[in-house]
């Protein structure tokens, strides 16, 4: 509740701010309304709460959602420090970016609590409204615009599925609440069948799950560097958030009944975004289908559905915010998107090829990252229960897959030389400050991946 | 927490990480090979002093468990018992001896080249010490990952594919491991990774043999035995001579070790179903890999094949269950990774001098450089298993377990034997002996570092050959403990 409206005012402040504010103040006033939602969040967690509405028990806030907010909040901190330079470039007025990415930490903060499916509803609404207009904040690159519009209509059209979903259930049940919904066990009516499917599809949609992931890879190519890095860790890992609590609290008593469809999600999107990002030529591309591969990893939590699965969902959105927004702030700098335009690159920048170095290892889930043990919760949830064991098996071989592609870049930056041409360009410079919070960054994966009960023991 | 260092599992845990470490913050290429050499040395040191508190008597000093992540239910803990000690031993010996082989100025960035080296032993001895199956798997990982980056920075022409194709095989292995571990680790009851929760968890037939295969696929690869040695001989090639040294000597231990301490004593049942198969399989991948190794004109695809042979030998012994052989076996890890060494060294010597590998455009070596042969024909004999060198020692036992197992199986196997003699000789002869040709007639013999590498080498070479003993005593106790799993059922 704490986060909700600190973060809702925020962005308003940060709106008026554009009045007064130029250039690094902004990225400061930002950075210290994240660094006060991390506060204030942190106090509720341990039992502190500033404002105390009455919802009707509509939002209830528990140490997992509180915790899921921390994360969120917390990468969203690395993200402001380590591309808010570019962030600030991308626009006139980047304090209207800023406050849209605040409005969005709201519906995000809304997610972390929500008990009915009427502010699932709109706490996914005031995520996604936004981050339509961020991916067109390019205004002149046609580009952006098309993944504006794209992301826009598929958005509305799931949203629209949403809707029927929950119209569906409502009529089943007559309840908005996520108890009166998973009453009945497992008993499963024609109306709560379809309107669980129609649910299924829409969350797909908004975590770029196979067979409706289509619109991701454009709209993250489309989107400026900046917006993508957004949207593809901490929106996403609300998504995943949103999906896995609405499954475990409105569907948990039917969990056999759906677990094959999901069983083939997962494997579609395994497979899928596997495959496909062996072979990308650029970088960000071949991210965004890392990033629908990723998602088939975490799916494989609401697949299980068990106490491991929930360790590992925080673990998997701190491991893989923090590695993806490293790499794509680094990214960002890069005037050519391709493999190629990273060789030579631990030559030039050792301290930042460095840091990449343990983000690609801990997307691809090596030992001693935190990667590693998002993978290794992820597993050991569907090992539990011992059903359809079939999907370990694909899991790990997309995982040696995901190594291919991966270790490309590492490939280029550490092994490979400049050509004749290349050495004329201009890498990025990079200041000391983006040094160091980048060398942060790598510090706290490599942390998380020696003790990831740091983080889970939280829970 | 970690920070203890009054055991001598931890000081060789954290000796070379140290070193590996400080490495990377040397600027100067002798520092670092000077801070490598003591590193290294230090590690041999104290496992020396280790070998003289054995494990039974001194268990405080030979075994040591740190609380590490309680909730998951693993604990960092480190062993030396017998057949730890004798790969331990192994290790700690072959890196100092790498470390004196590095030319100077052969490698840019040598701070980073000795470091990765430091990571890899400590990788290593974790692997072959831990007593928990994460830790197992972290360092099992862990002494992969350095030698992929040092393979593919300082290898040769085709070092970046070769390398990608070894690393992507192994992580692929390691991932099956994975699975298999996270299992077991559901099925021992107590939540527990511990070595010994895992030999008490209970599984059903079925189970077993899907674990067994799970472990085997990782262990297999590792090792590598046939079908599954397609990366080996490309990346012995492709990979700077001391990676090579280390990965043959040292690495491939892994496999047969992971066989010995976690495979052999959690799936009897699985092992018993199908050890006749999978001795045939290896048997014949010897043959066929000896066959290979004869056709070979490199130097370093003919020992890479004559590896793939020996550790046949070796995995095939593992699977007769036999108490002989699996005497044989361990003390043959050790030997193996001696005598392979010694070849490296020998022919990294002719390939610096002369440029060439291709056994076709060299010989006469040994009028140039009679006692550089000297060492070479000692090598060679010990790869042929003749009688006072050590390998004559271990493949004979194994030989004997074979023979117990199955009679005309250990006449099959004799074949590689046979075959061994011929390519290593073929070799010995083409290479060192006949007219000097353009490539050799410039050379010069062995410096005095390099006589002392082989040296030791051959010293070891020896004295095992002929004075096995405390080896055996080393091992007898934990190669009982495994036999005699086998005796109820």
């Amino acid at each position: 509740m704490n986060a909700i409206i600190v973060a809702a005012l925020w962005g308003v402040l940060m709106m008026y701010a554009g009045f007064v504010a130029k250039g690094r103040s902004t990225n400061l006033l930002a950075v210290t309304g994240v660094i006060v939602l991390l506060v204030v969040n942190w106090l509720e967690y341990l039992g502190l709460s500033i404002f105390s509405i009455d919802t009707k028990g509509m939002l209830v806030y528990n140490s997992f959602g509180l915790l899921f907010n921390e994360v969120i909040l917390f990468a969203t901190l690395m993200y402001f420090l380590l591309s808010g330079q570019e962030l600030g470039k991308s626009n006139k007025t980047p304090s209207d970016l800023y406050a849209l990415i605040f409005f969005i930490l709201a519906g995000i903060a809304i997610i972390a609590g929500f008990k009915s499916l009427l502010m699932l509803f709109i706490g996914i609404e005031i995520v996604s409204i936004p981050l339509y207009v961020l991916a067109g904040s390019a205004k002149t690159n046609l580009k952006s615009n098309e993944a504006a519009l794209k992301y826009f209509l598929m958005g509305s059209f799931s949203t629209g599925l949403m809707l029927m979903g929950i119209a569906f259930l409502y009529g089943d049940a007559g309840t908005f609440f996520l108890e009166g919904i998973n009453a009945g066990m497992g008993i499963i009516s024609p109306m709560k069948g379809i309107g669980l499917v129609l649910l299924l599809a829409s969350m797909s949609f908004k975590v770029s799950a196979a067979p409706f992931h289509f619109w991701t890879p454009d709209v993250y190519d489309g989107s400026p560097t900046v917006f993508t890095s957004f949207m593809a860790t901490i929106v996403k890992s609300a998504g995943f958030f949103a999906f896995l609590k609405l499954f475990e609290s409105a569907f948990g008593n039917i969990h056999r009944e759906w677990q094959i469809l999901m069983a083939v999600i997962v494997f579609l999107t395994l497979v899928i975004g596997n495959v496909t990002a062996v072979f990308q030529q650029s970088v960000k591309r071949m991210l965004s289908y890392s990033s629908i591969a990723q998602a088939g990893f975490m799916l494989l939590g609401i697949f299980a559905l068990n106490v491991f699965a929930k360790q590992g969902m925080i673990l998997y959105f701190a491991a893989y915010s923090l590695a993806t927004i490293a790499i794509f702030a680094v990214l960002a700098r890069f005037k050519d998107d391709s493999i190629e335009s990273f060789n030579g690159f631990a030559r030039r920048q050792p301290l930042v090829a460095m840091s990449l170095l343990v983000s690609f290892l801990s997307l691809a889930g090596i030992p001693l990252t935190a990667g590693f043990f998002a993978k290794y919760f992820m597993l050991l949830a569907v090992l539990k229960d011992a059903t359809m064991l079939w999907l370990v098996v694909v899991a790990i071989l997309c995982a040696a897959v995901s190594v291919y592609y991966y270790f490309r870049v590492i490939q280029a930056m550490y092994f490979k030389d400049l050509t004749a041409d290349q050495e004329q360009q201009q890498l990025p410079e990079f200041n000391r400050a983006f040094k160091i919070i980048i060398l942060i960054n790598s510090l706290l994966i490599l942390a998380l991946g020696i003790h990831p009960d740091w983080l889970t023991n939280l829970l | 927490m970690f920070a203890a260092f009054d055991n001598f599992p931890a000081l060789l845990i954290w000796l070379p990480l140290a070193g590996g470490l400080l490495s990377f913050f040397i600027k100067s290429e002798k520092g670092a090979k000077a801070n490598a050499m003591i590193f290294s040395l230090l590690s041999l040191v104290v496992m020396l002093t280790a070998l003289f508190f054995t494990a039974s008597k001194h268990f405080m000093l030979n075994q040591v468990s740190y609380v590490w992540l309680p909730g998951i239910g693993s604990s960092f803990g480190l062993i030396l018992d017998g057949l730890t000690r004798i790969l331990s031993l192994l290790t700690v010996i072959i890196f100092p001896i790498v470390f004196l082989m590095v030319p100077a100025n052969r490698y840019i960035h040598a701070n980073r080249f000795y470091g990765l080296m430091l990571l890899t032993q400590c990788g290593l001895l974790g692997v072959f010490m831990a007593t928990d199956a994460l830790v197992f798997y972290l360092f099992w990982e862990l002494a992969l990952i350095p030698v992929y980056f040092l393979s593919s920075v300082w290898g040769g022409e085709k070092r970046i594919r070769a390398t990608f194709k070894f690393f992507i095989y192994t992580f692929l292995g390691s991932l099956f491991l994975l699975i298999g571990i996270l299992y077991m680790y559901l099925k021992t009851g107590t939540g527990s990774f511990g070595l010994v929760a895992f030999y008490n968890a209970q599984l059903s037939q079925t189970e077993q043999f899907w674990m067994f295969g799970l472990f085997f696929i990782a262990f297999a690869i590792k090792m590598p035995v046939f079908p599954f040695h397609t990366w080996q001989p490309e990346a012995y090639e492709e990979a700077p001579t001391p990676v090579t040294m280390v990965l043959s000597g040292v690495m491939v231990k892994m496999g047969l070790f992971g066989v010995l301490r976690w495979l052999l004593p959690m799936f009897p049942l699985a092992v018993k179903e199908f050890n006749t198969v999978i001795i045939v399989v290896i048997v014949s991948g010897m043959v066929y890999a000896s066959f290979i190794a004869i056709y070979q004109d490199s130097i370093k695809r003919l020992i890479a094949y004559s590896s793939i042979a020996h550790i046949g030998l070796m995995a095939a012994g593992a699977f007769t269950l036999k108490d002989s052989a699996i005497h044989g076996l361990t003390l043959q890890m050790f030997n193996h990774g001696i005598n392979i060494v010694a070849l490296w060294v020998a022919a990294d010597i002719v390939e610096r001098q002369t440029g060439v590998t291709r056994i076709s455009q060299l010989g006469g070596i040994a009028r140039k450089a009679p006692i550089l042969t000297i060492f070479l024909v000692i090598a060679a004999f010990a790869n042929i298993a003749l009688p006072l060198t050590n390998a004559f020692v271990g493949e004979l036992m194994i030989f004997n377990g074979l023979f117990q197992f199955k009679p005309w199986i250990a006449a099959f196997a004799g074949l590689s034997i046979i075959l061994s003699a011929v390519y290593t000789l073929n070799m010995v002869k083409n290479v060192f002996y006949g007219e000097p040709v353009a490539a050799t007639s410039t050379f010069t013999d062995i410096n005095r570092l390099q006589g002392l590498a082989l040296t030791v080498l051959t010293v070891l070479i020896f004295v095992v050959g002929v004075y096995p003993d405390p080896f055996f005593k080393l091992i007898h106790e934990t190669v009982g403990l495994i036999v005699n799993k086998y005796v109820t059922i």
